[in-house]
């Protein structure tokens, strides 16, 4: 009797798991269109909800295909990405940070898309930034098409600037010095606490742009070295940790928030970032302030360029597994558009990579994109190679424990230097070793 | 006949789980053990052929690395200070509710073990909430007594103690229904007889209670402490171990270094040095307990 | 002076519990809030027109039922498949004498030490070799079988008389028919414990199934929630909703049960 009940009890609940489970497929099988190729896009952050706003014409154009969108947060995406490639289970079209591009070539795990290049009518390198397009190229293969960019230019206070007398902001590192010092001393005469600049600790960005701009190339020996402690970094570490040692910069870590207030009060007067911050200052400065700020390109060491800066943003890269890559390039087309890119910015605010999109009266007339324009034109790749965000890493600590003036620069470039030596003995083996 | 039916029968009501352990469990474990003695990496990961034989240097390196001395001391932080404190709120609510004047006392239990049984991801959510330097309850309330925002967990000082103030909130009722347990197994007949002798409240408490829960208390600081020493869940959540890795812990290391940079050697080598840290605290607390008991 | 004694007490347990249910609380009372409502200063704590606008979200464009779904499946799946296995392994730890019984226990009491995580990155290779990565059993299999609750049933197992067994051995019944019919029954108690405890355990697993998951259509509650904060970082309110859902079943079970989840903690933390 007993056994009667228990194997009853079993079927009982194998039944309700079955229910759910035949709910669980009808659930997922709703979304499939009939006959319609289905590509799979990871777009990632912001960008992964607003994307969708686009798909729908694109489908219209294109009736038999269907794309699946998945948002992943920034936080998750490197992860997921990575695993996804183990697993095999890796989308067809994904967005990938452009510093992202080297690892994910290493792995094997993109498509080299010149041969789509050739053929196509509405991509063409040309219409690409250089330095931008160059971060997608690597032993000239083309492993991503630009989607948006991003660089850092600054952002300062106009009139903190005039009252320092300067009308229009710096154009070298003499300039960008002088000025920092006036302002200063403009608050030490009003007798409040201020400082020039904001160099978050915490942002790895600043210490590598003034590297570059002096002329380093951050690694030696085709990327298996430090070259930290060589003299052109040493200089621009030198300038950069000048800002704190003489009291322009504040030491210690603020959070977000405290940006806007900071530039507001005018506890600070600069604060070197990226485009996104645009939408954040027009929203969080009191209306008061609208007018007063703006942005600008960056100095440099020499008066005759500016200074260069990062070239960031993402690219749409296609999977070498994808099982459609027709389908695939068509999206990676559309979205490359400059009306679709012109589109795009004005959801999200990210700037287009299309240069054609920067001649559009939107962009024109807003006065803030004008410094990234310019800026845009001078941006140089960082070393193209799947440890850099590691390494990255490492430049922040360090630059972390200068401020903090817990080591000499001399022994933090050092040990800087040792520190990736050890992330790059793999890559030095595969070069040079076997 | 009995005898084989019999031998049969246990190998049959062993064999799936202890199937299913050896090979989900023991092997990924001997297979970490075997990873980091090797440098399978990134470019592992594209062609295997890549990765080599590399001996005791990734322990060498973890040893010099000022990462990770830095996620041990966090971890030692959170364990010399969160579980004491754990367990001293686990106690004092266990003697509240044991008290015998107490009515109610399932809902009050009910009450105080809720935590424990929520998701961490959706209290996470919350308590970033809690702790946000504006809008935050936290702040608001001390701001009622006249202290100043606290950026919690953007301040590298403050992040791992809000970070043991979540922990210890979320876990502290699993403990004190062991410590009602071990109360409730305490004679009556023992407090009797020292009220008899005069003995008062705190008397009573330090010579009856303690040394009678002395067995217990053991038991739940080896078992805290040896979860305190993975703590992960909560960093990951909260702080993703910074700011400026004030809240990197051990495990936290291992898998950032695992599954973000794909550094599997490595990381394998920083699970097995923490399992060898716990193993050698818990045989030191096993000593010091024999010790005790003599 | 008794009565303020049992004044302070009272008041003691009253004030902590408040302080314990506050984020909870507040949870609940934030997920019936307007969008942007919640991050003022001071924080409200009672919604000036509640709505159930969040909620509302989270089902049509966030599809949480999807997630809810599969959280509820994979939580049934695992308890149930895991009660039948532990309940054979704890039994035959208990009552049957093998070579090597109390050796390998003890093995298995000891690896407990060793954290999880270790195992999952070569896990999750394994089961990429097998094909199981992204699909439910990823999350099934790894959850079958679980040292705690063979600890758990074994302990209890050894309270059953062996006089039962002997007797019922007599009478004619096999190995299996005792354990189906016998054991089973007596061991009610223990096993809704331990059901307890790996529906919870399952339900609120973060790690594994964010690992294993690639596509979101097979995330369970905690990972979308945790995929939506990061999104979502300044939608408060309907972060709070999120929550609620995911903890809500889980409360509810517990507060359905308490009193065998409660009982099994104690029976697996009091030393005889």
């Amino acid at each position: 009797m007993g056994i009667i009940i228990r194997v009853s009890r079993i079927i009982t609940i194998g039944r309700c798991i079955a229910l759910i489970a035949g709910a669980l497929l009808a659930l997922s099988c709703g979304e499939e269109k009939s006959g319609a190729t289905v590509i799979t896009f990871w777009a990632l952050g912001n960008e992964g909800e607003n994307v969708r706003e686009l798909i729908p014409e694109f489908e219209r154009r294109n009736p038999g295909i269907h794309v699946r969108i998945q948002a992943i947060p920034w936080t998750a995406a490197h992860e997921k990405l990575l695993t996804s490639y183990a697993g095999n289970s890796m989308p067809d079209i994904f967005q990938l940070g452009n510093t992202w591009v080297p690892e994910f070539s290493v792995l094997g795990a993109i498509e080299d898309l010149r041969p789509w290049l050739q053929t196509s009518n509405l991509i063409h390198d040309s219409s690409y930034f250089p330095g931008i397009w160059a971060t997608n190229t690597i032993d000239s293969a083309v492993l991503g098409i630009p989607w948006y960019v991003d660089t850092r230019v600054l952002f300062y206070r106009k009139d903190l600037f005039l009252a320092a007398g300067y009308s229009r902001p710096p154009r070298t590192w003499t300039e960008w010095k002088d000025l920092s010092h006036q302002l200063k001393h403009l608050a030490e005469e009003e007798g409040r606490e201020a400082y020039a600049i904001l160099m978050p600790t915490n942002e790895w960005a600043p210490t590598v742009i003034l590297g570059l701009q002096r002329g380093s190339t951050l690694l030696k020996d085709q990327n298996t070295r430090g070259d930290f402690s060589g003299p052109l970094f040493h200089d621009a570490f030198e300038f950069y940790s000048s800002f704190f040692k003489e009291g322009l910069a504040p030491i210690g870590v603020t959070q977000v928030t405290n940006v806007y207030q900071g530039i507001a009060e005018g506890f600070f007067a600069m604060y070197i970032t990226g485009p996104w911050n645009v939408g954040e200052f027009r929203r969080r400065l009191p209306a008061q302030l609208q007018d007063q700020w703006m942005t600008a390109p960056l100095p440099g060491p020499n008066p005759e360029t500016p200074g260069v800066s990062l070239a960031g943003g993402s690219s749409l890269a296609m999977a070498r597994r994808s099982s459609h890559k027709r389908e695939v390039w068509k999206l990676i087309e559309y979205l490359s558009d400059p009306r679709q890119q012109l589109k795009f910015y004005q959801i999200t605010g990210d700037l287009p990579a299309r240069r054609e999109t920067w001649r559009d009266t939107v962009l024109m007339n807003n006065p803030y994109a004008r410094a990234f324009e310019v800026q845009l034109n001078h941006v140089v790749p960082t070393p193209q190679i799947p440890q850099w965000e590691q390494i990255a890493m490492k430049v922040q600590e360090c630059a972390e424990i200068t401020s903090r003036e817990k080591l000499t620069i001399v022994e933090a470039l050092s040990e800087l230097d040792r520190s990736v030596n050890v992330i790059l003995e793999k890559r030095r083996w595969l070069v040079y070793g076997r | 006949m009995a005898d084989s039916s019999r031998t049969y029968a246990y190998v049959v009501l062993l064999a799936p789980a202890l199937i299913a352990i050896a090979l989900f469990f023991f092997v990924p474990v001997l297979a970490a053990f075997v990873l980091s003695f090797t440098d399978f990496d990134i470019y592992a990961l594209g062609n295997i052929g890549v990765a080599r034989f590399v001996g005791f240097r990734n322990y060498l390196q973890l040893f010099q690395d000022p990462l990770f001395w830095q996620a041990l001391r966090n971890t030692i932080y959170f364990l010399l200070v969160g579980g004491p404190l754990s367990i001293a709120v686990s106690l004092g609510t266990a003697l509240l509710l044991n008290a015998k004047l107490v009515r109610l006392k399932a809902l009050f239990r009910f009450l105080y073990f809720a935590p424990v049984v929520t998701t961490l991801v959706a209290v996470a959510v919350v308590w970033r909430f809690i702790y946000h330097p504006r809008f935050g309850i936290l702040n608001f309330l001390l701001s009622l007594i006249g202290i100043n925002p606290v950026d919690w967990l953007g301040d590298p000082h403050w992040a791992m103690p809000a970070i043991i103030l979540l922990a210890v909130w979320k876990g502290f009722g699993y403990n004190m229904i062991i410590f009602i347990a071990g109360l409730q197994n305490i004679p009556t007949s023992l407090y009797e007889a020292a009220s008899i002798d005069g003995a008062g409240g705190w008397h009573r408490f330090r010579y009856i209670t303690l040394p009678m829960l002395a067995p217990t208390t053991l038991f739940i600081t080896v078992i805290t402490m040896i979860g305190y020493f993975q703590l992960f869940a909560e960093p990951y959540v909260m702080t993703q171990g910074g700011p400026l890795n004030s809240t990197l812990s051990i495990v936290l290391l291992m898998y950032q270094q695992g599954f973000r940079w794909w550094n599997m050697g490595y990381s394998a080598a920083v699970a097995f040095v923490l399992f060898l840290l716990i193993l050698l605290v818990s045989l030191v607390q096993n000593r010091l307990q024999r010790r005790a008991a003599h | 002076m008794r009565l303020a004694r049992g004044l302070t007490v009272h008041l003691l347990i009253v004030l902590l519990a408040v302080i314990t249910m506050a984020p909870l609380v507040w949870m609940v009372v934030a997920s019936f809030m307007a969008n942007g409502e919640a991050s003022a200063f001071p924080p409200p704590f009672i919604p000036k027109q509640p709505t159930l606008d969040q909620y509302v979200q989270l089902f049509t464009r966030l599809n949480l039922s999807r997630y809810l779904l599969n959280s509820a499946f994979l939580s049934v799946a695992v308890t149930f498949i895991s009660l039948v296995i532990n309940s054979m392994a704890g039994y035959a730890f208990a009552k049957y004498r093998f070579a090597g019984r109390d050796g390998i226990f003890k093995l298995l009491i000891a690896s407990m030490i060793i954290p999880a995580q270790v195992t999952m990155l070569p896990l999750f290779l394994m089961l990429n070799k097998m094909g199981l990565v992204n699909t439910y059993f990823g999350v099934i299999i790894p959850g079958m079988a679980g040292i705690f609750g063979i600890f758990l049933i074994r302990q209890y197992a050894l309270s059953i008389p062996d006089s039962l067994i002997e007797a019922a051995r007599i009478d004619g019944a096999g190995d299996f028919r005792i354990y189906w019919s016998l054991i089973l029954p007596l061991c009610k108690p223990i096993l809704v414990t331990l059901a307890i405890f790996t529906f919870m355990g399952t339900w609120n697993d973060f790690l594994w199934p964010l690992i294993v998951m690639t596509d979101d259509s097979m995330y369970t509650l905690p990972v979308a929630l945790a995929n939506l904060s990061g999104e979502h970082v300044q939608d408060t309110e309907l972060m709070m909703a999120g929550s609620v859902m995911t903890v809500m079943p889980v409360l509810t079970v517990f507060m359905v049960l308490q009193k065998y989840y409660l009982s099994g903690i104690m029976a697996g933390g009091v030393k005889e």
